[in-house]
């Protein structure tokens, strides 16, 4: 029985900022379908790996998409070849509207916005609103109906409950769900709760470079290795 | 009361002068992060590309003029495009090469221009109505502080409406506030660029040409003197700011005009560095900034 190739590779990237040497030969896999989390204590590389895959940062090495090469090319065309994007810290254009950064993210014309209002009911009543003036919550909707707005096959999701109250979170994490429906997800979040309810694989930095890779199940299932991994408790989640 | 009104409309004049040289400095910056000294010399070649296309018509003044500016205007937009696909596209992301090719470039259109045309002024040709007066208030106002006024109006309900409701207006205001996170969109934002540079040449060329309607003449140096004004008003109004532009280019035109004549005259310039150091020291971002709106 022959294994199925993965939709991603990444394969020995380098990041440096400034002085720094933050990514230091990632490497690992994320099957097709499902969420695959990017764990790691903080300032290991997590969100620099995602932005070195959209090419938002310099980098070497190699990212493929069913095979192809990404890091010729620039991030706009990136995200055309199907990768959507929500970054940490949401990243929202304050001074548009919930409907102009919608529209701003519409590719091709066949924007799926039944589906985001769907999710997010909220946005289709505050079209009309600035988003900077949103909540933080309201601010994380906006930003992953942009990237769900689209058929994209592949998500890049940054720590998207970071800083929300409970219950926002767990509307997150079912948006999440709902996402992986549709999407191959590749996740970076440190609420280990959400991880375990979304998550299939893991892969954990530490140091700028992999150093464990399995199912979500088995890590979480491990407060020992939890500790050891992310230096957090396991059980709490 | 007279005097107050002339003052006024004069300044208004010269402040829609500064707003069209400023805002496609404001925008510029705003989207790209340059600062393009070579701006003001867009205006200069923007007039004398009017003032050489209006010697080689027939017609009346008027016709000369409408002919001219648009010609002026189709030019100053080329130049720019042209500017930013040649020499600033491989200069993103290195600000001071980038100050440095503008700077070298503002130069050498200057010394083209006076190499092909020399360094004496050029009668522009004015129509005999714009140089006739209105009476408004007691006040004699020539005419040409009208449509003056007008085209930076007109120019600034364009730009508001293009940057509101249009796609590539959008792209503009996302991409002053995050241009990263434009292009994570899927959004090819060098397009825009090269757009925003255009219109930004445009504007500079229509107010070489309104330039030379207020004086009577273009002159080689035209682009620079204005230019510096231009960066005034930007820094004040808030960089990226269409609106903030606008209102900063009325008040400094206004400013220029009450001080030179209730203070002393040569006191406006003084007056305008003065507001300048003010605005710097209470909102240093500017009254409006990083919003295309």
């Amino acid at each position: 029985m022959s294994v199925p190739e993965p939709l991603i590779r990444v394969d020995g990237l380098h990041v440096h900022l400034g002085e720094s040497h933050v990514l230091q030969g990632v490497s690992f896999e994320v099957p097709e379908g499902g969420v695959t989390a990017l764990l790691g204590r903080n300032g290991v590389g997590k969100t620099t790996t995602l932005r070195a895959m959209m090419g938002l940062v310099p980098r070497r090495g190699t990212v493929t998409l069913a095979g192809e090469e990404l890091t010729r090319l620039r991030t706009h065309q990136i995200v055309r070849r199907g990768i959507g994007y929500v970054p940490e810290d949401r990243e929202v254009f304050a001074g548009l509207t919930v409907d102009e950064n919608l529209r701003l993210a519409e590719r091709n014309g066949a924007a799926r916005y039944e589906l985001v209002y769907e999710l997010f009911p909220e946005l289709r009543e505050r079209g009309g609103q600035r988003a900077g003036t949103l909540s933080g919550g309201q601010q994380q909707m906006v930003a992953i109906a942009r990237a769900l707005l689209n058929e994209n096959p592949v998500l890049l999701v940054d720590e998207p409950t970071k800083g929300l109250a409970p219950l926002l979170v767990t509307e997150v994490a079912a948006a999440l769900e709902r996402a992986a429906e549709l999407a191959t997800v590749l996740l970076v979040e440190q609420n280990l709760g959400v991880v375990a309810r979304v998550a299939r694989q893991v892969v954990v930095l530490d140091g700028g470079r992999v150093v464990h890779t399995g199912s979500a199940a088995d890590l979480l299932g491990d407060p020992e290795r939890v500790r050891a991994l992310l230096g957090v408790h396991g059980s709490g989640h | 009361m007279s005097t107050f009104v002339l003052l006024t409309i004069t300044g208004l004049g010269l402040g829609a002068m500064y707003f069209l040289i400023a805002s496609g400095l404001s925008l510029i910056y705003g989207l790209m992060g340059v600062l393009n000294f070579a701006h003001g010399a867009l205006l200069t070649v923007g007039a004398y590309a009017a003032w050489w296309m209006s010697t080689k018509i027939d017609g009346s003044a008027g016709v000369k003029l409408l002919a001219g500016a648009l010609f002026g205007i189709a030019v100053g937009a080329l130049v720019a495009a042209l500017i930013e696909l040649v020499l600033i596209r491989p200069l993103y992301r290195r600000p001071v090469e980038q100050v440095l090719v503008t700077v070298g470039l503002a130069l050498v259109l200057n010394a083209l221009v006076e190499a092909i045309w020399g360094f004496d002024a050029r009668a522009f040709p004015v129509p005999t109505w714009m140089i006739d007066t209105t009476s408004v208030l007691g006040a004699s106002i020539p005419n040409d502080r009208f449509v003056e006024i007008a085209t930076a109006a007109l120019v600034l309900g364009g730009l508001t409406a293009f940057l509101r409701w249009t796609r590539y207006g959008l792209i503009i205001r996302a991409g002053v506030e995050n241009r990263a996170m434009v292009t994570a969109l899927g959004i090819d934002v060098r397009r825009a660029f090269t757009l925003v540079f255009a219109i930004g040449g445009a504007a500079a060329a229509l107010a070489g040409v309104l330039s030379g309607v207020y004086f009577g003449v273009v002159d080689p140096s035209r682009g620079t003197s204005l230019l510096i004004f231009a960066f005034i008003v930007v820094v004040i109004g808030g960089f990226g700011s269409i609106g903030g532009t606008a209102v900063s280019a009325v008040v400094v035109g206004l400013i220029q005009q009450y001080a030179n004549y209730y203070a002393s005259s040569g006191l406006g310039d003084l007056a305008v560095v003065l507001l300048l150091a003010i605005v710097l020291l209470l909102k240093p971002e500017g009254l409006s900034p990083k919003v295309a709106h």
